[in-house]
């Protein structure tokens, strides 16, 4: 908490006016991304694009998120995901990132409905998604990646399409 | 309410029918009391004044038609097709009680001929039976079968000349504004998304895995108990929905979903809503609701 209240200028017990405790910090950071990928994907859902234009979308949105604001997609995965004993008493299970959780719920759900995704359990699908779009914004913030992360989209958003559609 | 009204006249007709119904109202707990209300005109089982053959040769007034089974034109009792002998009585009648399911919407025995088997008012939930000119007389007392109670009810308030509040099939509010999931003592379960993973057993909610259609059923199954003691779902039953116009469906005892997400939302609650407060819910893991209620070995 110190070197964060020195970064933004601000005295330690003011800081904890705001946040009474680290983990009350790292829980609004998490709610404040969640909500913010939520109303991006729930903007998608609402549009009237196809699944596979959907999945597109959501490709672009997630890697431009991820080089306009890395703070976001970096704490996601390597803060939440990684320290996952900071949210135990205050971010158990899904509830911190439900606004996003729902929306992908809500585009996997109208997918499989309208024929033209494949029927399965929901987190075998999540994952597919998420994690594909996690690892290569990770590994793109490592610096491994050949190219800019924009220039995988399309590629990235066909695979998983193949992977998801309906047979 | 008359000081000392007259018995009520009551004509029970059957239709295409498994008699259901009738073995039902045989189990009404207050059917002694109640019978000291109401003159039997006509019943299948019952003692009565007069056969259906007597009753057809000269078709009398009655206050309460009371019609069970599925309806089919050319269906004949006493020799007289149903369309001629229905549309004969009711109009003769104060009162009309579509009595089950398969009267109500057309029920199972619609499964066997879609295009010609019908409730008396309601075509599943198109309004177009044979009594749709006499709607205002029909009371709708859908069920699989229906519970005694409810057809003792709707006759006492027409003995007490009270009146009956109906939703948009003309089913009775009283019995009919509550879902089956009000009262359900797996409730809590449903809370936390607590799932039961096979039938008879006295813990978990049956909505997400054994089909249970409590959620978005109209009927008082657990506020009026069956027996007076239970009722499916308190039994580890899940409910198969029949009361509303789409029963029967298919698949009664799978839920169906598309990605692990329940196709049907609770009535009334949208989706966005109700996969974030399940999602949440689904967060915490409550010890109390995993383990057996009554545990043998403890």
């Amino acid at each position: 908490m110190p070197t964060i209240a020195e970064k933004i200028g601000m005295s330690v017990g003011n800081l904890y006016n705001y946040f009474t405790s680290k983990e009350m910090l790292a829980k609004d950071l998490i709610l404040y991304i969640a909500n913010i990928l939520g109303e991006e994907i729930r903007q998608i859902n609402e549009s009237p694009l196809n699944t596979q234009e959907k999945i597109e979308s959501i490709v672009h949105m997630y890697f431009k998120i991820a080089k306009d604001r890395p703070e976001t997609i970096e704490y996601f995965l390597r803060v939440y995901l990684s320290n996952r004993e900071v949210f135990q008493n205050c971010c158990e299970g899904m509830i911190c990132v439900s606004a996003f959780v729902t929306e992908m719920m809500i585009f996997f759900e109208e997918g499989v409905r309208c024929g033209e995704l494949r029927d399965q359990d929901f987190f075998s699908a999540f994952g597919l998604f998420m994690g594909y779009l996690g690892g290569m914004v990770f590994i793109s913030g490592e610096h491994i990646l050949p190219k800019p992360l924009e220039e995988y989209e399309h590629t990235i958003a066909e695979n998983i399409y193949y992977a998801l559609k309906s047979r | 309410m008359p000081s000392n009204p007259a018995k009520l006249k009551v004509i029970w007709l059957q239709g295409i029918t498994c008699n259901g119904n009738t073995h039902s109202f045989l189990n009404d707990p207050l059917l002694r009391s109640l019978l000291e209300k109401i003159d039997f005109l006509h019943h299948p089982l019952l003692p009565c004044a007069k056969t259906l053959k007597e009753l057809v040769k000269k078709l009398p007034k009655s206050d309460i038609l009371i019609f069970e089974g599925a309806y089919r034109a050319d269906f004949e009792r006493a020799g007289v097709r149903m369309e001629e002998l229905l549309n004969a009585l009711a109009s003769k009648s104060k009162h009309i009680i579509s009595l089950g399911s398969c009267a109500s919407f057309g029920g199972m025995f619609k499964e066997a001929d879609s295009e010609h088997i019908s409730g008396i008012l309601f075509d599943k939930e198109e309004q177009n039976g044979p009594l749709k000119e006499m709607r205002d007389k029909v009371i709708t007392l859908s069920g699989c079968p229906i519970h005694p109670q409810w057809l003792s009810f709707v006759i006492e308030m027409i003995y007490a000349e009270k009146k009956i509040m109906v939703d948009e099939y003309r089913r009775p509010k009283e019995l009919y504004g509550y879902l089956v999931h009000n009262g359900c003592l797996r409730n809590e379960y449903f809370e936390w998304k607590v799932d039961s993973d096979s039938f008879g057993t006295k813990e978990g909610c049956l909505y997400y895995a054994q089909g249970c259609q409590g959620p978005y059923t109209h009927g008082s199954c657990n506020k009026i108990l069956w027996n007076e003691v239970s009722s499916k779902t308190r039994a580890g039953m899940p409910c198969v929905g029949c009361t509303e116009p789409s029963f029967p469906k298919f698949g009664l005892f799978t839920t169906k979903t598309y990605m692990s997400i329940p196709a049907e939302m609770p009535l009334g609650i949208p989706k966005r809503s109700y996969l974030a407060l399940s999602g949440a819910a689904k967060s915490f893991h409550i010890k109390r609701l995993e383990g057996k209620l009554i545990d043998d070995n403890a």
